[in-house]
């Protein structure tokens, strides 16, 4: 049984793809139906492997390429955090992207991508190989290509072509750093121990960085970052799936992969890899919230936001150090609930009163209450406002720079976070204390598949901070892979 | 026992009967594609065997010899061909002329047979008859339609091949002289490098390039792939030219590993190197879908030839040579899958749009989901990314670059990868995009047109899935070259 759960997860995203696909665009309900099983299903079997990995349990299933080349899925805590996250928002999103998209065209095209993209997520989360990782890696490039694309019109073609551009480079900076190490070191297993301590450290340098550069293209390093503000042409359930649910994070995921489970901290340590890392993290931190600071469109201010955002995970894991670990990973869970929120409302003032630039924003409160509530909290956590789930994200970070002995990393925590706050809190207060503009276009919130999502979100976003002390809280989640990793 | 002398006799019984049945040729797919499946199949779990024919054993009879890989090649063969066929008979039934589809049945039996006399032959003499007859059906699939375009790039065609096939005859011919024979596995090991021995291996080389167009010859292949009918340009870039590199490909690790010296195996692969670039180039400057496909398979082929230098010419056992040799392997079975899939389908785009060119493409992805599916499996095989046949013959070929410490050859894969996806994504792009509303209407084409690429396409993905079996066949009693490197 144990072998099949990583497998069955897989599936709940795999089947439901290849059955929607032959679905005809008019069979909507036969649609919502299979793709709300699918999610549900497997937000059920990641809570089973939650209990499970919690009480030391171990999931995996293998199956052999070549000879001594493993595909191979495994569960363990860290791919815990990360799968559950992305099964979670899967479920919103899908309710979301339904309600989003109402009757309009080439619907079964959109969701039976949606759902490999989800798979191949999933499988990023599973893998417990290198080439397993690779392997879904690229699927979920291939399988994001024609969300982004969706539209079909030249714009869109010129965002997937950018897209493409970007991630394909970065593969093939990944795929040389990876058959580069497992030609000297055999096939790499994640988590296992000192299996690189033998190997000169000029190629392992160079490897890492070739790694790191080809997953930074995903997790938008400065200047691997491109492809994402151009991808905002995108339907809104697009965005949200990739700055939140999928490829941003599985970038970062890649990097904390790499970092402790290929590499190690004490390799990383010793070769001196891990400072240019963190600086190249906190560089990104600044220049994205300069960026998102001078963006009058608001999906690119929030497209900029997220390049910011997503480094503090990878600040976290360059600084090397117990407490920014679990900083770092904290915050993958958290930027996670806090930008879909984002997302979700400028869909949502998009579809209704047609909202899409921040000179719009005045007094758009009083039409759209539910959706600018949500909108405040993910803005007040973006900037780090206790108690929502971006404040202990940015004290544990602190800590952890204080920790790490690196105390200018605080000075980059309280640039950004100010930077956050000149770019986000303006919007919050166009929103709901200036007067609305006389000729501004009227509409009003309805649809609850469109609306309710972000409240959910902005919900579990702000009982994350509050909770974080709980059990099976992101914390203290994160603080178990934590301990897990230090082995103590 | 029997099998080997089975996958060439039913072919051959077909190809014979076709000319009885006329009209009805298609009907012979109903018994010949079980009966083929299962002969291969049955081969494949039986491999090493032989059968003498008549009872004669070699050098007086003719031996016809399965190992694992000439196992895998008849077994990737039958499934291949299998999907051509029932797309042709599909293809040609709504073809208002009909001529056409008189000719392609006997032709399309006679590359099945000579491909399949060619995996299964140990001699020199039998390959050079199997490849003349496979040479000869290809022409004549070239020229099916009878258009002048056609007929001028059968001719062009026809040139290389006689030169191919005049170099290969007097390399033969020169083999003979030296040593008595032209069996494989009694030249094995007596060869030496003597003058006339490398003249004529020289010879026998040049000619099977040409046969292959291996940069700089293959002017050929373009228009000749391009213009055939689907069908044909199918069988044409998946399996006429993987026929003539299986020759050379037995010929040196098989019979000549000691005479691959350092200079021979750099050539090959620098050629091979130019192919990737230039086929590549090349088709991304085409604005048509099927030369597109045809300057692909330029290119593709030319992986193959960095086989030579990855698993070659260090003078003693390479372990990464075995790595080298079932890459190329692999990217021999899963190209045929893969471009298969992509001829097949751009000829139900082609049906649906009324013609090639890539400004008349939008909208397909609507019209023809499941062949733009296809053809997207097969693009990402073509672009070596996971998973896919394609891909795991990259990451083999890889690592033999990376471990033998020569890493240009690692830029060649790489680089080659990334040019394919700009050529490739050319055409997908289209399929993506909304059709303006005044564009002419997309027809609907039969489905047995979209299943069949879908197949051959999911059958490359699963060669880089469910790759351990065919892994381990590919071993059963390869040469030592094959494990331990060439010379």
């Amino acid at each position: 049984m144990n072998a099949w759960l990583p497998v069955l997860t897989l599936a709940t995203s795999l089947l439901p793809a290849l059955i929607i696909f032959r679905l005809p665009d008019h069979r909507a309900r036969a649609r919502t139906l299979v793709n709300l099983a699918g999610a549900v299903g497997k937000l059920a079997l990641v809570a089973v492997m939650l209990n499970g990995v919690a009480a030391g349990e171990v999931y995996e299933t293998r199956w052999a390429l070549a000879p001594g080349l493993d595909i191979l899925l495994r569960v363990d805590a860290l791919c815990l955090l990360f799968l559950t996250l992305s099964a979670f928002l899967w479920l919103l999103t899908t309710i979301y992207a339904i309600g989003y998209f109402g009757d309009a065209p080439n619907q079964s095209r959109f969701f039976g991508f949606f759902s490999l993209c989800v798979a191949a997520t999933t499988g990023v989360a599973l893998s417990g190989t290198l080439i397993t990782f690779f392997l879904f890696y690229e699927f979920l490039t291939l399988s994001t290509w024609p969300l982004v694309t969706h539209k079909g019109d030249a714009k869109s073609i010129a965002a997937g072509r950018k897209y493409l551009a970007y991630t394909l480079a970065g593969s093939a900076a990944l795929l040389i750093g990876m058959v580069w190490l497992e030609s000297m070191a055999g096939p790499v297993e994640f988590a296992v121990p000192d299996s690189l301590l033998q190997l000169p450290s000029l190629p392992l340098v160079i490897i890492f960085a070739l790694l790191i550069g080809g997953l930074g293209v995903k997790s938008a390093l400065v200047p691997l970052h491109g492809w994402l503000p151009a991808a905002m042409v995108a339907p809104a359930p697009v965005s949200a799936l990739l700055h939140a649910v999928a490829v941003v994070k599985a970038g970062a995921f890649g990097i904390v992969r790499i970092v402790y489970d290929v590499y190690g901290f004490d390799l990383v340590q010793s070769l001196g890899v891990h400072l240019p890392l963190a600086a190249v993290a906190s560089a990104t931190i600044i220049y994205g919230s300069v960026r998102a600071l001078f963006q009058n469109d608001l999906k690119r201010r929030l497209a900029f936001s997220t390049v910011s955002q997503v480094s503090y995970i990878v600040l976290g894991t360059a600084l090397a150090g117990p407490v920014a670990t679990v900083g770092g990973l904290v915050h993958l869970v958290h930027q996670g609930l806090m930008k879909i929120t984002l997302f979700f409302c400028a869909g949502a003032l998009a579809e209704r009163i047609g909202v899409t630039r921040v000179d719009q924003f005045d007094g758009i409160g009083r039409a759209m209450p539910v959706t600018m509530t949500a909108f405040t909290i993910g803005a007040l956590g973006m900037v780090g406002v206790p108690p929502v789930a971006g404040f202990v994200s940015k004290w544990q970070l602190g800590l952890g720079g204080l920790d790490a002995g690196q105390p200018w990393v605080l000075f980059v925590l309280a640039t950004s976070s100010l930077l956050n706050a000149a770019y986000f809190l303006p919007l919050v207060y166009r929103a709901w204390f200036v007067p609305p503009v006389a000729a501004a276009p009227r509409g009003r919130e309805h649809g609850l598949m469109l609306i309710w999502p972000a409240a959910v979100t902005a919900t579990v976003a702000l009982g994350a901070g509050l909770f974080a002390g709980f059990a099976f809280s992101p914390l203290s989640w994160a603080q178990l892979i934590m301990q897990r990793f230090y082995g103590s | 026992m029997t099998e080997p002398a089975l996958a060439v006799a039913l072919p051959l019984g077909a190809c014979l009967l076709t000319v009885v049945l006329g009209r009805r040729a298609s009907w012979l797919l109903w018994p010949v594609v079980p009966a083929s499946l299962a002969v291969a199949w049955l081969m494949a779990r039986r491999v090493p065997t032989a059968h003498a024919l008549g009872g004669w054993d070699a050098p007086l009879g003719i031996v016809l010899r399965a190992d694992g890989l000439a196992a895998a090649f008849v077994l990737m063969t039958a499934v291949v061909a299998s999907g051509i066929g029932l797309y042709a008979a599909r293809y040609f039934a709504t073809a208002v002329e009909t001529r056409r589809t008189f000719a392609f049945w006997p032709l399309f039996y006679a590359v099945w047979t000579a491909a399949n006399t060619i995996f299964l032959s140990g001699d020199i003499f039998n390959l050079y008859v199997a490849l003349e007859l496979l040479t000869l059906a290809a022409i004549a699939l070239v020229a099916l339609d009878g258009s002048t375009r056609n007929l001028v790039a059968a001719m062009r065609y026809v040139l290389f091949a006689l030169f191919g096939s005049l170099a290969f005859l007097i390399g033969a011919a020169l083999i003979y002289s030296a040593y008595g024979t032209l069996d494989m596995a009694l030249l094995q090991g007596r060869v030496t490098a003597e003058p006339a021995t490398l003249v004529a291996v020289g010879l026998i080389s040049a000619g099977l390039f040409a046969k292959t167009a291996l940069f700089p010859f293959h002017a050929w292949l373009p228009p000749a792939h391009a213009g055939a009918p689907a069908p044909a340009s199918a069988l044409l870039s998946a399996l006429v030219v993987k026929a003539s590199f299986y020759i050379l490909f037995r010929l040196w690790f098989d019979v000549l590993p000691d005479l691959a010296g350092a200079g021979v195996v750099v050539l090959f692969g620098v050629l091979g190197s130019l192919a990737v670039l230039y086929g590549s180039i090349q088709a991304i400057r085409q604005q048509r879908l099927k030369p597109i496909i045809a300057y692909s398979t330029v290119a593709q082929l030319g992986y193959l030839f960095l086989v030579f230098p990855l698993a070659g010419a260090g003078g003693e056992a390479q372990p990464w040579a075995n790595g080298a040799w079932s890459g190329a392997v692999f990217h021999a079975l899963a190209h045929a899958f893969a471009k298969a899939a992509m001829f097949l389908a751009a000829g139900a785009m082609i049906l649906s749009a009324g013609d090639d060119r890539l400004g008349s493409m939008a909208g397909l992805g609507k019209s023809v989901p499941v062949a733009s599916f296809a053809f997207g499996l097969a693009a990402v095989s073509l672009m070596g990314l996971p998973p896919s046949g394609g891909f795991l013959a990259k990451y083999l070929m890889l690592k033999a670059a990376f471990a033998s410490g020569e890493v240009w050859w690692a830029a060649v894969l790489v680089g080659g990868g990334l040019l394919a996806a700009v050529y490739l994504f050319r055409p997908l792009n289209e399929l993506m995009r909304t059709r303006a509303a005044d564009a002419p209407p997309l027809a609907r084409v039969h489905w047995t047109l979209e299943a069949v690429p879908l197949v051959l396409a999911l059958g490359a993905v699963l060669l880089g899935l469910a790759s351990l079996e065919p892994y381990r066949l590919i071993d059963v009693g390869s040469p030592r070259a094959a494990l331990e490197g060439l010379s």
